[in-house]
């Protein structure tokens, strides 16, 4: 059906962000397909040390799943997202083929091996994450392909991740926002992985964070210098949100805090984390 | 702007009464509430997904109505604000934002009662930072919410007094 209709379809998921800008006239499909009534698109399973989401699995089902919930970093993000309303609704689906520089899942999930389903009439590809994502509002999707299933792998044991976004009420985007996934071998960091959201075009790997961090004890100077490099990382654009200084700052503060409570977690502790707004 | 626009089929459950509806794509589910219905409890304020004015419940889930097509809501239920009483008695909620004055001009209130409904039915005792997550997307301009918070626990008191019976 994607193939007749050309690239002036638009899928329609959630709809909770295409619907808005529709109203805006940002778009104006000359076809809009609704996925909505397709069956068996929305689940969440385990399988092989992975977890597999439907592409139109709510935001709310994420939040409430006990499956999900075993990546604590699943649950900060899906919790969190905007407000009840728009979590009952919006998908993880079609917040990844959105690719907003401010939406939650893509940076959330480039902490952790992700691959993306992409369906066509004549078959499946499998695309990882990092691949899809190509550009502000961009992704590797074909106009005839739809995204059927996320795939997350559950990390090792001794891991700890957190998800950290501030903004200024609940239904709006973040101001910017944190993730990091930590590998921890006792005190010692073995691997790293911090992504920064909202601060470019895509998640922002912050790769001098991650170097500051692997290979060392996370003590508070550990952290300070990850903190320092994030700052530096950070690519943010001026807005109604706030100054690139502010931005920056945020971003630092954020890691800080995210990485204190990926530690605990990494150690088995329950923390509660997620949104901060006001 | 197209001339014509085919009409859909919407069925289609709203406080219990069954419709059968002939509808334009483009419309909004609010728009067949307060247009097609004359069901116009339900609010529109910001109509961009905001402020929650036009919150109600799309099989049991809180939605805002202004970001949903009426289409979409084909085979659904549907419960707005005047689905909440019964036989002309208040639902508890309704009696509990009279009795704490949980609201001032009301314009947000249908909204405020339907995310409040939604939280009342999944957790049997809810504390303060589980009322607050439940109205984050319902925007009031002038209650400054204390006292929409004092309605939600009214509610949940009486509601759980009458073991989730309507009194």
């Amino acid at each position: 059906m994607l193939a007749q209709l050309g690239d002036e379809a638009k899928l329609l998921a959630g709809g909770q962000s295409l619907i808005p800008l529709m109203k805006l006239r940002f778009a104006n499909p000359a076809h809009l397909v609704d996925l909505n009534f397709v069956p068996d698109t929305s689940f969440v399973n385990a399988s092989n040390g992975a977890i597999r989401f439907g592409a139109l699995t709510r935001h709310a089902e994420i939040e409430n799943s006990n499956v999900a919930s075993k990546i604590p970093i699943l649950h900060d993000c899906a919790a969190g997202i905007a407000d009840v309303q728009i979590r009952n609704r919006g998908t993880i689906g079609g917040s990844l083929a959105e690719a907003d520089p401010s939406g939650d899942w893509a940076t959330v999930l480039m902490t952790i091996p992700t691959t993306i389903t992409c369906l066509r009439a004549g078959g499946a590809r499998t695309v990882p994450l990092s691949e899809f994502i190509k550009d502000a509002y961009t992704t590797d999707l074909a106009h005839d392909e739809l995204i059927s299933e996320v795939r997350v792998e559950v990390p090792a044991k001794g891991s700890g991740g957190c998800y950290l976004a501030f903004k200024r009420s609940a239904p709006v985007y973040p101001s910017a926002s944190v993730a990091v996934q930590l590998g921890m071998e006792g005190d010692t960091c073995k691997h790293a992985s911090v992504f920064l959201g909202c601060v470019g075009l895509t998640p922002v790997r912050a790769t001098d964070a991650e170097s500051a961090l692997r290979s060392k004890k996370l003590d508070g100077k550990a952290i300070s210098s990850a903190a320092d490099a994030a700052r530096s990382a950070a690519d943010p654009q001026p807005d109604m949100r706030g100054s690139v200084d502010y931005k920056r700052n945020l971003v630092a503060g954020l890691l800080k805090r995210a990485l204190n409570i990926a530690l605990r977690r990494a150690r088995g502790e329950q923390v509660e984390a997620g949104h901060i707004y006001a | 702007m197209p001339d014509a626009i085919g009409k859909v089929g919407v069925n289609v459950t709203v406080n219990g009464k069954k419709h059968s509806l002939s509808v334009e794509p483009r419309m909004l589910l609010v728009e067949l509430l307060r247009e097609t219905l004359d069901l116009t409890g339900t609010h529109v304020g910001c109509d961009t997904s905001y402020c929650g004015a036009c919150t109600l419940l799309l099989n049991g889930d809180a939605v805002k109505s202004c970001t949903v097509f009426a289409f979409q809501a084909d085979g659904a239920e549907i419960t707005t604000v005047e689905g909440l009483e019964s036989n002309g008695n208040l639902h508890p909620i309704q009696k509990a934002f009279g009795e704490a004055y949980g609201l001032q001009c009301g314009y947000c209130t249908p909204g405020l009662m339907l995310s409040t409904s939604q939280q009342l039915s999944r957790t049997e005792e809810p504390a303060e930072k589980d009322f607050r997550k439940a109205i984050a997307g319902n925007t009031c301009r002038c209650t400054g919410y204390q006292n929409v918070l004092k309605a939600m626990a009214f509610a949940a008191k009486a509601m759980k007094e009458s073991n989730g019976h309507q009194v």
